[in-house]
């Protein structure tokens, strides 16, 4: 799994709950070493040690700590470029929403070996859309539950989430309730990060 | 038949960066895009060379001349400021009527979103802008983190490399770090002093005390050589009890002797180790280097050490200098006399 990936479970776990517990969570994986490298690639293996190890710490179910990472990485400050490059996709969540078909491939053009799922995006009625991730990054549907959430307070839209499950593909539904419930945050071409 | 009017209404949902300007070249109706460059100031009306400053294709001098570039890239700039450049292409209108022509921003296109505020509507959904932009951001994370990682790895290069030239017990330099060290000093020609330690009774202490006293004896040897020599110094362990001391820019025999002498006597003084102490002496010999004469490395390294034999045969705790002819065993004696 690439190291971005490891890279933003451990700033997640270190930013919410401390490196204590990071570096509790790293001793009991025992991988050998506690900080990944963003710009490495690594054994999926030792990533799902790290994730089992830390839903043990916590003692709370993975799908809800992968959600709450989804928030996480749009919502802090410390990742605002990636909450930037998100709202590239549309000036709307509902544009923000058909982008994310594109979201793998536009990975893929920003760091050529990062791999995301295939993501599918189906509309079936002007506020209810489906997003259907593809296999290859186990619990990736409830880190997008979480960044589709964020995203909605981002544009200030509100919608309803359910994640469906699903065998192979996993599948959320996503329910717009209202486009314009909040002001949301701003979001300038121009403004560079950092 | 289409009207003006009506292909500036056609134009400014496919290309909000477009001017149509009159045979005289007057602006007659610009994009939305364009004009949001120029809030204040309706660009309708004025006279385009006025507004911009073409500078290139150069032979281009008036409206005549622009109305026959059909097909060439335009570059312009705004004649105020802020002086963004654009990217142009330009096709006369039937009967002539004028012409179209249709500006982007190129490269310039990242410090433009930033001085006007540009958001995605401003753009045509064909435009790729959005898309450079978004790469930009990308890369540049992505290079920051490629960036993070190489410093990282650049700090573990060089502790690695420190290791590698260091003696880990002492943390005095090694064998390989002096080797270093003196060809550095030879090829750069410079008068300097080898001078090659040897400690006396040192078996003993590890023989009776045992090796954890022979490694405080070391780790204090270490210490007083690194007292008793300048920074610019050079202290090396080179072997089990031995050592070799480099003293760049420094020939003086009278100086060398004394800090021969001193470092002698402060290593007879015993060691405390776990209640015993332990004594130990040196022997040393030194050999100066001669640019002119050409010695290398190993020539300069053999004279020290017939030296230091010469001091040992001489008794021990004694200091000799290198001189022609000590080569003969008897020499040491000779001199002590």
């Amino acid at each position: 799994m690439h190291g971005l990936i490891n890279r933003a479970i451990q700033s997640f776990v270190c930013n919410t709950y401390g490196t204590e517990r990071w570096q509790k969570v790293m001793d009991a994986a025992g991988l050998g070493f506690t900080e990944f490298e963003a710009m490495l690639v690594y054994d999926d293996d030792q990533s799902r040690r790290v994730l089992s190890e830390l839903s043990d710490e916590l003692n709370r179910p993975l799908d809800e700590i992968l959600e709450d990472m989804g928030t996480f990485l749009v919502s802090h400050p410390h990742l605002e470029p990636l909450r930037r490059l998100l709202r590239f996709g549309g000036v709307n969540y509902v544009e923000f929403l058909h982008s994310l078909d594109d979201l793998p491939d536009r990975a893929r053009l920003a760091v050529s070996d990062l791999f995301l799922p295939p993501m599918e995006v189906r509309e079936f009625s002007p506020d209810q859309f489906s997003l259907t991730c593809g296999a290859g990054l186990p619990g990736f549907s409830y880190v997008m539950v979480g960044v589709l959430r964020a995203m909605a307070d981002d544009y200030g839209a509100l919608v309803f989430l359910d994640h469906q499950g699903g065998k192979e593909a996993e599948t959320i539904s996503v329910t717009l309730v209202e486009t314009a419930f909040a002001e949301g945050r701003s979001f300038e071409l121009g403004a560079r990060a950092g | 038949m289409m009207t003006l009017t009506d292909l500036g209404h056609l134009l400014e949902r496919v290309c909000p960066m477009f001017v149509l300007i009159d045979p005289d070249g007057r602006i007659q109706q610009v994009g939305p895009t364009l004009q949001k460059l120029r809030p204040d100031t309706p660009m309708a009306g004025q006279m385009f060379l006025e507004l911009f400053d073409l500078a290139r294709p150069r032979a281009i001098d008036g409206m005549e001349a622009l109305l026959q570039a059909t097909g060439a890239k335009l570059h312009l700039n705004f004649r105020d400021e802020p002086r963004t450049g654009l990217k142009g292409a330009l096709a006369p209108l039937p009967d002539g009527q004028g012409a179209l022509v249709n500006l982007s921003f190129g490269i310039s296109v990242l410090d433009a979103v930033q001085d006007y505020a540009l958001t995605s509507a401003d753009f045509s959904a064909t435009d790729l802008t959005i898309e450079l932009l978004y790469l930009v951001e990308a890369k540049s994370a992505a290079m920051e983190a490629s960036r993070t990682l190489n410093l990282r790895l650049q700090g573990a290069k060089i502790a690695a490399e420190e290791q590698a030239f260091t003696d880990t017990l002492t943390g005095l330099k090694n064998r390989r770090a002096m080797d270093h060290v003196l060809e550095r000093l030879l090829s750069r020609g410079s008068k300097f002093a080898l001078m090659h330690l040897d400690l006396d009774f040192f078996k003993a202490v590890n023989d009776t005390l045992g090796h954890a006293a022979g490694d405080r004896v070391l780790q204090h040897v270490a210490e007083v050589m690194v007292e008793e020599t300048r920074d610019t110094d050079t202290v090396a362990r080179v072997g089990g009890d031995e050592f070799v001391l480099l003293f760049d820019r420094l020939q003086d025999e009278a100086r060398l002797d004394r800090i021969a002498r001193r470092l002698i006597s402060r290593l007879e003084e015993p060691i405390p180790f776990n209640g015993q102490m332990c004594r130990i002496s040196a022997s040393v010999g030194t050999s100066l280097s001669d640019p002119e004469a050409g010695l290398d490395a190993a020539a300069l390294l053999h004279q020290a050490d017939v030296a230091l034999y010469a001091a040992k045969n001489a008794g021990r705790a004694q200091h000799f200098f290198y001189s022609p002819g000590m080569e003969d065993p008897d020499a040491g004696q000779k001199i002590a006399m």
